[in-house]
């Protein structure tokens, strides 16, 4: 075991559980459980808020995944990656005071109140519900997966040990801390993120004998990779453009996106980590996937996609800074494991039990059941890593892809559309979801697209025919009714 | 029920909706320059690019140059035009 590795990196881990003890003081305090713990109660200043939307977002795909892909398409599938710069400012655009608003008055603790409290119906609650337990389960275990692959090629370790040392320390203090410690650790692991993405540019560029030099290498290689096109020419315009809905606009309706435009403090905040935002997430995707496609040749050869970071890091710099640089991607993966579990375990329990089980359930037991189903969720995730699918990348796009056909236009619309209604959000959840498993199982990339172009769509249309058709429903009516 | 009832002609919402479409017409731009110039620039032959800071001409002004821009763009909307609004106000005020 290489031990000037390992030291930051443990360093790091015992620092991310005191950010958990601290926090769950809060928790102890507070009068209101699930608010502190879902929300941290929507105390967000503008820093934060900007790093733990980073942090959660940047997920093991652009650290692990994102890199690897980079490294055999070439500059091709930075220029990809590079339509998320757009999230930086579009989701705190779109939803931004609006859904703040409109989240306090309802008193909404997650995606899944605010739909509810909007549409006022108990079939929109459950099928989003079951929504986000299937797809937020698949992209926790990709995210796993990626963490425990990570620890693997650091220390050594057999792939089970790797797992179970990750999972000890993301459920620790995201079950003791809630997410006032999910949002302070995005935060460390987001300034962390930073300042790796810069020392292991620098370092590839230095080994790699300058920009120039690197490029004359590709082009030697195959001219392909510095183009737009891919390496064997095959991503197409209508393709990567297509990238801008699934990881830029998309992103919009992603629930663990969603709950932090409700915890903000202020609309000064929010302002903040507009800017912050944007800034730091077009830094660390140009960078991180510039990162691989340089160390095409300085590492060639590399056949898993996923190894490219680690072994990059470790190639060129000294082994006390790689560890403290490897601490990104690791802080990527544990900054969004952490709010995919928090988010499905507030599901479970304030949209499912609280509301349909158990709506008389005294403080106390909730305090209980939460902190046992998110144990629990921990646990059953653990299980599913044990066999890891391959290409990590893939499965977590797929539960990006579902979410967004579920969520996009029931939180939109619901926003800026008085007369959208719960028959018509229903219908396009159902229709994008629908869709979206059809074509993605059949036939992926219809007309040169990502599958979730067309399911974005139909669910579109399928709101607003839906909305219009069944008039006698809509909120403004209710509204005018009982004032 | 009353509590949590949602004015529609609530003033801050025209606020959030202008600010939305800010948004909107930032990714729009956002998406024109960086497809403009990645294509309009990349679909050369690879031995006909030009190259800035070693990177080749159509990735520099797209993926850089276009980073860059954007930041600075949403830097001057938000310092600009966006207004500071409180989040909860209505709760003591009871209005209607």
């Amino acid at each position: 075991m290489n031990w000037a590795v390992m030291i930051p990196l443990i360093i790091f881990l015992l620092s991310i559980f005191v950010v958990g003890f601290w926090s769950s003081r809060y928790i102890k305090s507070s009068n209101n459980f699930l608010q502190e713990y879902f929300l941290g109660s929507r105390e967000l200043g503008g820093f934060i808020l900007a790093m733990t939307m980073i942090a959660t977002y940047g997920s093991a795909s652009s650290f692990i995944g994102g890199p690897g892909v980079a490294y055999t398409q070439g500059l091709a599938w930075v220029l990809l990656a590079m339509a998320q710069v757009a999230t930086g400012y579009f989701v705190l655009m779109i939803l931004g005071k609006k859904f703040a608003i409109y989240a306090r008055k309802y008193e909404a603790i997650t995606l899944i109140d605010f739909l509810r409290k909007r549409y006022r119906s108990k079939g929109v609650a459950i099928f989003s519900a079951i929504s986000i337990i299937i797809f937020l389960f698949s992209a926790m275990t990709a995210q796993w997966v990626g963490g425990a692959r990570l620890i693997e090629s650091l220390t050594g370790l057999n792939y089970t040990s790797a797992l179970f040392i990750f999972a000890v320390a993301v459920l620790v203090y995201v079950v003791i801390g809630g997410f006032r410690a999910v949002a302070l650790t995005d935060t460390i692991q987001g300034v962390v993120m930073v300042g790796g993405t810069l020392i292991i540019l620098i370092g590839t560029i230095i080994a790699g004998g300058g920009i120039s030099n690197i490029m004359s290498d590709l082009i030697a290689e195959n001219p392909n990779l510095v183009s737009p096109f891919g390496h064997d020419g095959s991503l197409t315009p209508a393709y990567v453009s297509s990238f801008w809905i699934l990881v830029g606009v998309g992103v919009v309706a992603l629930p663990q996106v969603t709950v932090r435009a409700m915890s903000y403090k202020s609309s000064k905040a929010m302002h903040r980590a507009l800017i912050t935002g944007t800034i730091v997430v077009g830094f660390i995707m140009l960078g991180m996937h510039l990162i691989g496609v340089f160390a095409r040749p300085i590492l060639p050869g590399i056949e898993v996609g996923d190894s490219v970071m680690p072994l990059i890091t470790l190639e060129v710099l000294p082994p006390w800074l790689a560890g403290i640089v490897l601490a990104a991607p690791m802080a990527a993966i544990m900054s969004t494991v952490d709010s995919l579990l928090l988010l499905v375990s507030s599901t479970v329990v304030k949209d499912v039990y609280l509301n349909y089980v158990k709506p008389t359930a005294s403080d106390k037991q909730v305090k209980r059941i939460t902190l046992g189903v998110t144990t629990l969720l921990g646990v059953l995730v653990f299980a599913l890593a044990l066999s890891p699918p391959d290409l990590l990348i893939w499965l977590n796009l797929f539960a990006f892809g579902g979410l967004e056909a579920a969520f996009i236009w029931p939180v939109i619309m619901g926003l800026y559309w008085s007369r959208g209604n719960k028959h018509g959000a229903l219908a396009s959840m159902v229709v994008g979801v629908g869709t979206y498993i059809l074509i993605h199982t059949f036939s992926p990339n219809v007309f040169g697209v990502h599958t979730v172009v067309f399911p974005i769509i139909l669910s579109f249309i399928a709101f607003v025919a839906v909305s219009l058709i069944t008039k006698d429903q809509s909120i403004s009516t209710e509204n005018q009714v009982n004032a | 029920m009353a509590n949590n009832q949602i004015d529609p002609n609530d003033p801050r919402f025209k606020i959030a909706n202008r600010e939305a479409l800010i948004g909107v017409g930032l990714v729009l731009f956002n998406f024109i320059w960086w497809f403009g110039f990645a294509y309009g620039l990349g679909s050369r032959p690879v031995e006909e690019y030009s190259y800035i800071f070693g990177l080749p001409s159509w990735f520099f002004y797209s993926c850089v140059v276009g980073f860059l821009i954007m930041v600075v763009l949403v830097i001057v909307a938000v310092k600009g035009f966006f207004v500071e609004v409180p989040f909860e106000d209505e709760e003591e005020e009871e209005i209607q």
